[in-house]
């Protein structure tokens, strides 16, 4: 068994193995750190099949954004968790059976599909030497489909957008400042000078209320 | 003997059934099954390069990369969705979300 062999069978046993963990750890936070080890034992794949960036990208995106927002939100919210696993007995044979028949149906997908004699069935990609895989996927993604990736970009912003908007909530009861209200602020609308006769200060309760009422 | 397209299309069919049973396993559980539809769209991104790397076009690869920005949305929304949920009934109980319908 040659080390490309032994690769592959390291990544995708671990990727089977943290997929299974993902879906029957108890903790949720042990959940998305075993679907953190899922995402590293997929980038291997992809290295091995010589997509580089792709695998690059899966680490970044998945694990440094996607992974931490998860935890994120499993850590800021309150949750009992315990309460939410109830009924995981109770729906584990359904699912055991949908799960069964799908993958009888993929085998059987998978294995009525014959290559013509001859065909090179190895994944190997053919890298010319001249090139890698980060340029000639930029070479193909600002020409061929440079519409369809501004249209990524726009559901990114999109998510963006929506995700600010759907969180963002205003409290009541909260001083803030309002920058227009402070430049729109005149001498004469703030204060008010009173001749004080002596003896007597500040006299009349209406000047006073007045200017309470103009300061707040 | 040598690693051809079937193993890697195996993985990834193990990976998208693990994906299934899990959000069936998971009924009540909202962040469990957003977890199990990323372990899908990872299988559909294997599939892909495998292929792309089978037939020696980058095609595959582009397209897994836009797999990953949609996926990568639909957390974000997800996840945010989830939190105002939470917000406004301090559960995050699948079958109560049924109350939101108008």
């Amino acid at each position: 068994m040659d080390i490309l062999a032994l690769a592959f069978y390291l990544f995708a046993g671990t990727a089977v193995a943290s997929g299974v963990m993902v879906i029957s750890a108890r903790n949720p936070v042990h959940s998305v750190l075993w679907l953190i080890l899922a995402f590293f034992s997929a980038a291997g794949l992809f290295v091995l099949l010589g997509a580089e960036f792709l695998a690059m990208l899966l680490v970044i995106v998945y694990v440094g954004a996607v992974a931490v927002l998860f935890l994120f939100v499993v850590m800021m919210l309150d949750i009992d968790f315990v309460e939410l696993r109830e009924g995981f007995l109770q729906y584990l044979p359904v699912g055991l059976t949908i799960g069964l028949i799908l993958l009888v149906e993929l085998v059987l997908v998978v294995g009525i599909w014959q290559a013509a004699p001859g065909t090179d069935l190895s994944v190997m990609p053919i890298i010319p030497a001249d090139s890698n895989n980060t340029k000639d996927l930029g070479m193909l993604v600002y020409t061929d489909y440079v519409y369809v990736f501004q249209a990524a970009g726009m559901v990114l912003l999109v998510a963006m957008i929506g995700a600010i908007v759907l969180t963002h909530r205003t409290r009541p009861g909260v001083k803030r400042q309002v920058i227009n209200d402070q430049v729109a602020r005149r001498p004469e609308d703030a204060f008010e000078l009173v001749d004080v006769e002596s003896g007597e200060g500040i006299g009349g309760a209406s000047s006073n209320k007045k200017l309470k009422g103009k300061a707040s | 003997m040598s690693i051809g397209l079937g193993h890697y299309l195996t993985v990834a069919a193990i990976l998208f059934v693990l994906g299934v049973f899990g959000i069936f396993l998971n009924r009540k559980n909202v962040i469990i099954i957003l977890m199990s539809i990323e372990l899908m769209l990872l299988a559909v991104n294997i599939n892909l390069v495998a292929f792309s790397a089978h037939l020696s076009d980058l095609t595959g690869q582009i397209f897994a990369m836009f797999v990953l920005t949609v996926a990568a949305a639909e957390a974000a929304i997800g996840l945010a969705i989830l939190v105002i949920y939470f917000r406004n009934r301090g559960s995050i109980a699948v079958e109560d979300i049924n109350q939101m319908k108008g």
